[in-house]
């Protein structure tokens, strides 16, 4: 029954709209049934109102000869009409909106919370992830046209969860007694942090200096240039002279840098771009690997107490005052360069 | 609609013509409604809410145990696979969360892992290999991943409890010698099971890619059992 009353009031709409000229402004169409019953919504025009007491009074007017019991109930059954047009119209729009949120949800949710996205990332071979670790240590010569990296999300992963593992146990062979459940939670912390961060960071600094390369990329090679970081680190985590760090730190450390830094350098354009973009790299690669060592490893202290004796104080091991530890871990290994040059 | 009805009852009954009609034999309206039963397997003959609470209990700590067993020793079977169910692995590592409390740091600070914290590594680290093991082309369910990872806690935990009991002992060198061989040993019988059961599902060529997850999440966990030094 709403069908025909909201025909006829549609009808009834478009034979009065030519005499509102208010209306032409937010008719898009024309006289079409829809768009009048979306203005009928509207009321910030009295026009509405005067629509309804119009009709009333029309029908007033014609039914006062055929009874007034009738038109009680024409009247009655208009506005009904009305307000259950209005009520029937809300509560359509209401459904129509949820449906439309649902399917757009549900759509949303597949696609996003499909894990076969992931999925291209990870296909691969043992031996391609064998010779994509090997080669992250060699730099390669060629900068004159783009170097081509491999967007693959296995091999970075399972670095860092590799860096993660070694940091536990340097912390282990350290033999220091620390808490280990916050420690944990700061070695993967830091861990996944360098990882994300600094390919975020490097990504946006490749954006403003126009270089050519996709997120994924910038995480794959990031991801591989940890791998010089986990053989330095469990190198020096297991001998601990203090020289050797230093050597792997420039060597190692650095062969993986320069790898990246020519990468990046390769598809890159312009000389002041380049050298933003790759000191940037190089500065927190090598920063990370020098903070690796002296946050999570307590050597030095050893050897500077058996060299000069109870002098030291004790080495307080806190977890979170980590700007405090390399302080005096910078001064005391300073003190013993000194000593034994 | 009142109106209509009413307008009905002047001309006579509105729907009258309804009664008249007939349907014609041609068009098929009868046929049997049957309501499909699945097939019973003889187990469920009767509705397992009647039996006693202990007959259910009984029969889900058999189920638990024989999965027990099949960790113990690893065999190809796929009993671990078909019947996943996770309530071995929350025994398993709800007992090694709180074995490992008590750990000692330096007095004034909270000693140990925690107890969330280890449960957490220990389910996070199983959902990571999972998804893993899924990406790179796994025919393996998410459930039946982490229940036969969970179940393959169990030597670690057994691990632990030695490292306990030796440590009520004494804490010198002999004994972390002691529980340094229990726990590689029983590091590297975890991780032996775990293959036995996940590699199976993944394509052949790709084995070391997901046994290699699965060494590192058991080498965690032997870490932390391994540095446990109770107060």
């Amino acid at each position: 029954m709403s069908a025909p009353g909201a025909a006829a009031a549609g009808g009834g709409r478009s034979g009065t709209a030519a005499d509102w000229g208010g209306f032409e402004d937010n008719m898009q169409g024309g006289g079409s049934a829809v768009i009048d019953m979306e203005n009928m919504d509207d009321t910030s025009g009295s026009s509405f109102e005067d629509m309804g007491e119009m009709h009333q009074r029309m029908k007033e007017e014609e039914e006062e000869e055929e009874g007034e019991a009738g038109t009680a109930e024409e009247e009655d059954g208009e506005f009904l009409g009305m307000k259950g047009l209005r009520g029937q119209l809300g509560r359509q729009v209401a459904d129509q909106m949820w449906q439309v949120g649902k399917r757009q949800a549900s759509r949303a949710f597949s696609l996003y919370a499909n894990i076969d996205i992931l999925r291209p990332y990870f296909d691969v071979e043992p031996v391609q992830v064998r010779a994509r670790l090997l080669e992250s240590m060699i730099p390669v010569k060629m900068i004159n046209f783009p170097q081509k990296i491999a967007g693959e999300l296995y091999g970075p992963l399972m670095l860092v969860f590799t860096l993660v593992a070694i940091l536990l146990h340097g912390m282990k062979t350290s033999d220091t007694i620390i808490r280990e459940g916050t420690l944990m939670g700061t070695a993967i912390g830091t861990c996944f942090g360098y990882w994300l961060g600094v390919s975020s960071f490097i990504y946006f600094l490749a954006y403003l200096c126009n270089a050519q390369i996709t997120m994924v990329q910038m995480l794959s090679l990031l991801g591989y240039g940890l791998f010089g970081h986990c053989i330095t680190l469990f190198v020096t985590y297991n001998i601990h002279f203090h020289s050797l760090f230093y050597i792997c730190w420039l060597g190692v450390g650095g062969l993986s840098t320069l790898r990246m830094v020519a990468v990046l350098v390769s598809r890159t354009v312009g000389h002041t771009q380049r050298l933003i973009l790759c000191g940037t790299l190089a500065a927190l690669h090598m920063l990370f690997l020098l903070y690796l060592h002296f946050a999570y490893h307590k050597v030095v202290e050893g050897i500077l107490d058996t060299l000069e004796g109870p002098n030291m104080p004790p080495f307080q091991r806190v977890a979170r005052d980590i700007p405090v530890v390399s302080n005096a871990v910078l001064n005391t290994t300073a003190k013993a360069i000194a000593l034994t040059l | 609609m009142a109106a209509a009805e009413g307008s009905g009852g002047v001309g006579g009954p509105l729907f009258a013509g309804l009664a008249d009609v007939s349907i014609s034999e041609d068009i098929p309206v009868e046929g049997e409604i049957t309501v499909p039963v699945g097939s019973h397997s003889p187990d469920d003959d009767y509705s397992t809410l009647d039996e006693p609470v202990r007959d259910t209990i009984m029969r889900d700590l058999k189920a638990v145990g024989k999965k027990f067993v099949h960790v113990m020793y690893p065999k190809k079977s796929s009993a671990l696979l078909r019947d996943w169910d996770l309530w071995g692995p929350l025994v398993l590592c709800v007992s090694l969360a709180l074995m490992l409390q008590g750990g000692s740091a330096d007095s004034k600070d909270d000693g140990g892992p925690q107890f969330a914290e280890v449960f957490v590594i220990i389910w996070f680290g199983a959902v990571v290999i999972t998804l893993n093991s899924k990406l790179l082309g796994g025919t393996i369910s998410f459930f039946q991943s982490l229940c036969v990872l969970g179940y393959c806690v169990l030597p670690l935990t057994v691990a632990m409890l030695v490292c306990r009991l030796v440590l009520l002992a004494g804490s010198g060198t002999v004994s972390f010698i002691i529980r340094l061989i229990v726990v590689v040993a029983m590091f590297g019988w975890s991780t032996l099971a775990s293959t036995a059961f996940l590699a199976d599902s993944q394509p052949p060529n790709r084995k070391a890619l997901v046994v290699y997850p699965i060494f590192l999440f058991y080498f965690v966990i032997s870490w932390m059992i391994l540095t446990f030094t109770p107060q």
